[in-house]
């Protein structure tokens, strides 16, 4: 029989830690696919978050660095520029990357650094137990916004791939989601841009990827998938929001 | 062969398998797993069209899917 889907080399074969249904394990294996497809196994190093990510160096079957909280991209700079050859990518929470990383990510992408940033927009700090991140929607009940998080309070949910397209060194900023298999399709496409982009000398790349915490959303799976949807797409617009070719197909 | 092997090991009952598969084949067992989990099965390969779907949605890597 021919195989018409098979588990990623770039990925070990052990079990990961993510809750059921949890959608950073989609995102594990698109970055894998895209690993070998490329056949950059040898030379890719990642560099992992604090978040439920944290552990990603015992899942990619690649070399791996966990950085501090928020500084995957001043870590993967530093790579960058020691092993000029490496395929470096970083994967990132939004509590990680958009709150206490939020400078790092801005400098590195001023700076035009040639590595792939894969951003898990997942509206809450999952690993911690579900508090409220830069992300979580207006409205959205979390362990620190029990009555919802207010706008004249807490400000508005932060849009990172829109404000990152801003930076010219920024040469591929694209926003996917994680929940259906058309979505997920299309993530996979951008996910493997985003190298292309960093292997070509363009400069800095960033897919963020929707994506379901079940566990402190309090839904199950295909719930959280749903929820993701109607709540987060409104507000969240998928799309590429700049590309090395100077196009945007957003909205 | 099966058409879709589970790494029944690997499966934490999530049933996103079970909920995108477009022929709905996918069925969770009565019995649990060493985990704890109710595993997923193909429970009638002779509808399955090996579109594939069920191996790239897993979030668990635990389907791989054949054609015959
Ligand atoms: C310097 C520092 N501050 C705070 C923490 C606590 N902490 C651990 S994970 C985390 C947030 C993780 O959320 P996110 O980046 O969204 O990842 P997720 O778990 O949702 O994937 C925080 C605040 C820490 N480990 N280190
Ligand atoms: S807490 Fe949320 S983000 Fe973390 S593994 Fe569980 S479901 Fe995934
Ligand atoms: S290969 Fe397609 S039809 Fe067969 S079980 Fe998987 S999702 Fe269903
Ligand atoms: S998607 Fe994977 S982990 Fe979830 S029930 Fe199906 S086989 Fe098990
Ligand atoms: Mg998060």
């Amino acid at each position: 029989m021919k195989q018409v889907y098979a588990v990623p080399k770039s990925l070990q074969p052990q079990a990961t830690h993510y809750c059921p249904g949890c959608t950073h394990g989609i995102a594990h294996k698109l970055v894998a696919e895209t690993i070998d497809e490329l056949g950059v196994r040898d030379r890719a190093i990642g560099v992992a978050p604090v978040g439920c990510a944290v552990f990603a160096y015992d899942y990619f079957d690649c070399d791996f660095q966990q950085a501090a909280h928020g500084r995957a991209p001043a870590v993967a700079t530093g790579i960058r520029r020691v092993v000029p050859d490496a395929v470096v990518f970083t994967y990132q929470g939004d509590g990680d990357l958009a709150s206490i990383g939020a400078a790092e990510i801005i400098h590195a992408a001023m700076r035009g650094e040639r590595i792939s940033v894969i951003f898990i927009n997942n509206a809450v700090y999952g690993m911690t137990g579900g508090q409220m991140a830069p992300t979580t929607l207006v409205g959205q009940k979390t362990t620190t916004s029990p009555a919802g998080r207010e706008l004249g309070h807490a400000g508005s949910p932060i849009r990172i791939a829109e404000m990152l397209a801003t930076i010219p060194g920024a040469a591929y900023v694209a926003r996917v989601s994680l929940s259906s298999p058309a979505n997920v399709a299309r993530a996979k496409k951008a996910i493997r841009k985003a190298f292309d982009t960093q292997l070509s000398g363009a400069g800095f790349s960033l897919v963020e990827c929707l994506s379901t915490c079940p566990t402190n959303w309090g839904m199950a799976p295909i719930e959280a998938m749903e929820w993701l949807e109607k709540n987060m797409i409104p507000y969240y617009p998928l799309g590429e929001f700049r590309t090395p070719e100077g196009g945007a197909s957003n909205g | 062969m099966s058409k879709v092997v589970f790494d029944e090991a690997k499966c934490k009952g999530c049933s996103i398998c079970v909920h995108f598969c477009p022929k709905k084949v996918i069925q969770m067992a009565d019995r649990i797993n060493a985990k704890g989990y109710h595993p997923a099965y193909l429970a009638d390969e002779g509808n399955c069209i090996s579109c594939g779907i069920c191996g790239r949605m897993c979030p668990d890597a635990a389907i791989e899917v054949f054609k015959p």
